[in-house]
């Protein structure tokens, strides 16, 4: 895969990705660190159709998204052929009451009856963390349960302190 | 009233209007350029009101203003941008040079301006501005667009440019002879030759001298650092603008960031002093006469731009729609005209009908150029008469 890197002289760096559908997807980095993710026009590949900026927070998370996708999909491919159970993956915000203490502190089986299979962290994944484990702002929890368990899963991480 | 009091008066009056007048340019979405130029013809001799007394610190307010100005063209880009841009974009800049100082050039020897005259509006109608621009770019979600960089590496080199330019004008503007004239020119490209190696390898002890983690100090270092270099360059009969220029370029990294956060404000505050002094300078009773000839040359110096932009991205691949974007973004100008106009006027050499000139000329493109930025795209799809493009997929 070929990263295209322009500088932009007095703005910062444009990084992007031609895409097999010939449409670029990119980010702008600004020298403040301020980013935006860009993505190319169909009917003029020259031009943009979106240039959105994102916080750091947020670049952090369509940044694992994007890199858990392959997780995922082989997590979703092994549960296939057990009804009613479902993958998930949660982000631990900035402000979340579990943001800085351990994983058993969430008592999450105990509670919904999910599991957190594996934590997503800048692009590392942590497989199979231990209750012992401490969360972090920013982490994504790919957890596995029922769709009621995964929705309740979803309002304790999230919760604010 | 004692003098003093007057002026405090008369500046809180102009800074507090200037105050609204910014506001309004935000809301509209345009440069306060234009409009502090307004506010200036509205307080200067025969405008309504007659502003007298501020000019004794308005003066030197706006001698710091100039300075400033180009001490953030300067920090805008690296050395290293600058040495690149020269590397790979020389044509285009050439080709930007010759095609949009004619239009000034002509117009300067058809009104009998002589060959300073000409070489002032060359100027004028040369120089894009860059903080237009640059703000343009971002404001209508075109950074990532291929033909951007295109628009940045001209007016990279437009930055350099005014390095060689600004000497040049200044020795004409002083009435040295040719040989003075080359002599200063000289000196002023082995500077900026030396200030641009030395900024390559040695920015960071420039840098390091400067800085400073306290932000007061900082700043007061910064601020004495460029008027020190602006007062010997201006000793030395190259220009003090081209001094702090090059002190500029030769910050680098970090410093120079926190340099651009510290000396925002303050390069405000002063530049909107120069414009409004410039303003005020001219008499707006001459815009009529003139009113014509900067129509026509906005319109002429428009087409040498879009010209340029076109001629420029085609160069790089870009298709017919990025062409055209590229040409109208490169349209506005604005500060750097007003600031050559400015040294011009404070030389005495030029009529006072070319600061009207120029204010007019600015006034227009600093106001048809966003717009023209902003609707190049719908004129081209008309022009082209294809169907208007689907509407952007869900993103």
């Amino acid at each position: 895969m070929n990263i295209e890197e322009t500088p932009l002289p007095g703005i910062g760096v444009r990084r992007e990705l031609l895409l097999g559908n010939g449409r670029r997807v990119g980010v702008v980095t600004h020298r403040d660190g301020q980013a935006e993710l860009i993505v190319s026009r169909a009917d003029d590949p020259d031009a943009c159709a979106a240039s959105i900026p994102l916080s750091a927070e947020e670049s952090a998370a369509l940044g694992q998204l994007l890199g858990a996708t392959q997780l995922i999909s082989q997590l979703a491919a092994e549960q296939e052929n057990i009804a009613g159970v479902t993958t998930h993956q949660i982000l631990v915000r900035a402000g979340s009451r579990f943001a800085g203490r351990t994983l058993g502190e969430t008592h999450m089986r105990t509670r919904t009856g999910t599991s957190i299979v594996a934590l997503l962290r800048e692009g590392d994944v942590i497989g199979s963390p231990r209750p012992d484990q401490v969360l972090e702002a920013g982490d994504m929890a790919v957890i596995v349960g029922t769709d009621e368990g995964l929705a309740e899963a979803a309002v304790i991480l999230q919760a604010r302190t | 009233m004692d003098p003093t009091t007057l002026s405090l008066l008369q500046l809180g009056v102009v800074f507090f209007g200037l105050g609204f007048l910014g506001r309004l340019a935000g809301r509209i979405g345009m440069s306060p350029v234009p409009l502090y130029l307004l506010g200036g013809l509205a307080f200067g001799h025969g405008g309504l009101v007659d502003l007298g007394g501020i000019e004794g610190f308005g003066h030197i307010a706006a001698e710091i203003g100039v300075i400033l100005l180009l001490l953030m063209l300067g920090l805008e880009y690296t050395a290293q941008e600058l040495v690149t841009g020269l590397r790979q974009s020389w044509l285009a800049g050439l080709v930007d040079l010759v095609l949009n100082m004619l239009p000034g050039v002509a117009v300067a020897l058809l009104l009998g301006w002589g060959p300073v005259g000409a070489l002032v509006m060359a100027g004028i109608t040369y120089s894009s501005s860059s903080g237009i621009i640059a703000k343009v770019l971002g404001d209508l979600g075109r950074l990532g667009n291929r033909e951007t960089p295109v628009v940045l590496a001209i007016l990279v080199i437009e930055d350099l440019a005014m390095a060689g330019y600004l000497p040049i004008l200044t020795a004409v503007l002083a009435g040295v002879s040719l040989l003075g004239g080359l002599t200063a020119v000289a000196i002023s490209l082995a500077v900026v030759t030396v200030v641009l190696l030395g900024a390559l390898k040695f920015g960071h002890i420039v840098s390091a001298a400067l800085d400073s983690p306290d932000r007061e100090s900082f700043l007061l270092k910064v601020l004495g650092a460029a008027l020190l270099v602006a007062g010997l360059a201006s000793a030395m009969q190259v220009s003090a603008a081209v001094g702090a220029f090059l002190l500029g370029i030769a910050i680098s990294g970090g410093t120079a960031q926190n340099a651009q956060r510290v000396l925002e404000p303050l390069r405000d505050l002063f530049a909107a002093m120069f414009f409004v002094l410039f303003g005020l300078n001219t008499d707006p009773r001459v815009i009529p006469s003139v009113l014509g000839v900067a129509l026509i040359l906005a319109v002429v110096s428009a087409a040498t731009k879009v010209a340029t932009g076109w001629w420029a991205a085609r160069r790089q691949g870009i298709a017919v729609p990025g062409r055209a974007r590229a040409g109208a973004a490169l349209i506005a100008r604005g500060e750097f005209s007003i600031v050559i106009a400015g040294l011009a006027v404070a030389a005495g050499r030029v009529p006072a009908e070319l600061a009207a000139l120029a204010t007019t000329y600015v006034l227009i493109m600093a106001v048809f150029g966003p717009v023209a930025a902003r609707y190049v795209e719908p004129v081209v799809q008309l022009v082209r008469r294809r169907p208007a493009p689907l509407p952007a997929e869900t993103v």
